[in-house]
């Protein structure tokens, strides 16, 4: 529903701005061009998509994650104090992270939603310092191979669409720690 | 240092592969099926960038995304992020295949290795879809009060926004 108005508003706001800069037929043109080119974008992003998507599959099945959750798993512990020893918890919740380092998108969601759920069952209806941190954690990204931004360039000509990669990891790691940051800070405005 | 990185994504292919093997998986297999999701996803995402890449075509014929980028230029300005990503800014919270799409223009407009087709990318890589997220689990845990929540994930998207700008003239120049 709000992609409804977002979209609504995107095109009402070009007509009203193309009827005021008389700019009718650019637009008019532009439509057409943009539809076109939403196709040539799924096309042109595919290899690159695909061939990484599949490397992450076969390092999944490789016990990758697993490995990364077990080196996690102390580090989660402090920023998950209430449930530090809540297995089940802690176990999804490193496995959500691992999973969003790899760019598993399909299998982080499932896991943190479930995290989730578990820790509203302490406090119904109400989000925890723990709940907020979770979704703090994965509203910014931690990808560590950026698939989809790669596949992009890539169909935009680029000939090093990964070489933005050190530069994706520390603003990355920025705004982590700025989210982490900042939950903990109004953890403390919100208690009052 | 450059080497380094130009070797690192077939490295980390060659390496999953030889570390696949030893460990005995069907390494054949999850590669066709990892491409498989890939095409899926393409196809789950195609609909919406069909109808999203023409709003955001239509909106830059119709200068309303200069018009934005003028006013809130002296801000961003100050801050260091190029004027260009204004659209960027402005959907990245609220729909990933919009934002995908206003990427995509702006790499096509201005090169995916100019500047700002650089900031618009490492903003892509290094944000979320935060409103999108923030439904998905207050949505599945029943969630009323959402307390800081929102407050707390923006602050990660600003930081991000302006950490990519930061990041990318560090690491490319100008």
């Amino acid at each position: 529903m709000a992609m409804a108005w977002v979209w609504t508003g995107m095109v009402v706001v070009s007509v009203v701005c193309a009827l005021l800069t008389g700019r009718g037929e650019e637009v008019a043109a532009a439509s057409m061009e943009g539809a076109a080119a939403g196709v040539e974008l799924c096309l042109s992003m595919a290899g690159v998509m695909c061939l990484w998507m599949g490397v992450m599959e076969a390092a999944r099945r490789s016990g990758v994650l697993e490995g990364l959750s077990r080196l996690l798993r102390p580090v989660l512990r402090r920023l998950y104090p209430d449930f530090a020893r809540d297995r089940q918890v802690m176990d999804l919740v490193s496995a959500n992270v691992s999973a969003n380092l790899l760019g598993l998108g399909n299998a982080a969601t499932p896991l943190g939603v479930e995290a989730a759920r578990r820790m509203s069952l302490r406090t119904p209806g109400r989000a925890s310092d723990s709940l907020c941190m979770l979704i703090v954690c994965n509203t910014a990204s931690i990808q560590l191979i950026p698939t989809t931004v790669a596949a992009l360039r890539a169909a935009a000509g680029s000939q090093t669409p990964f070489d933005i990669l050190p530069a994706v990891w520390l603003s990355s790691a920025i705004s982590v720690a700025v989210g982490i940051t900042a939950a903990r800070v109004m953890a403390r405005l919100w208690r009052a | 240092m450059e080497l380094c990185l130009a070797m690192l994504t077939p490295g980390i292919m060659a390496g999953v592969a030889v570390w696949g093997l030893a460990r005995g998986v069907d390494l054949w297999d999850a590669l066709l099926q990892g491409a498989k999701e890939g095409l899926q996803v393409l196809l789950r995402i195609a609909p919406a960038l069909v109808a999203l890449l023409t709003a955001v075509y239509m909106l830059r014929a119709s200068g309303a995304l200069e018009l934005a980028g003028q006013l809130l230029s002296p801000l961003l300005e100050r801050v260091g992020v190029p004027v260009e990503t204004v659209p960027l800014l402005l959907v990245r919270p609220v729909s990933g295949a919009a934002a995908l799409g206003v990427g995509a223009e702006l790499l096509s407009t201005f090169g995916p290795d100019s500047p700002v087709g650089r900031t618009a990318a490492v903003m892509l890589g290094s944000t979320e879809t935060t409103f999108y997220t923030v439904a998905v689990y207050f949505g599945a845990c029943q969630i009323t009060s959402s307390r800081y929540a929102i407050p707390a994930a923006l602050c990660a998207d600003a930081a991000g926004f302006l950490a990519a700008a930061w990041a990318t003239r560090l690491f490319f120049g100008g």
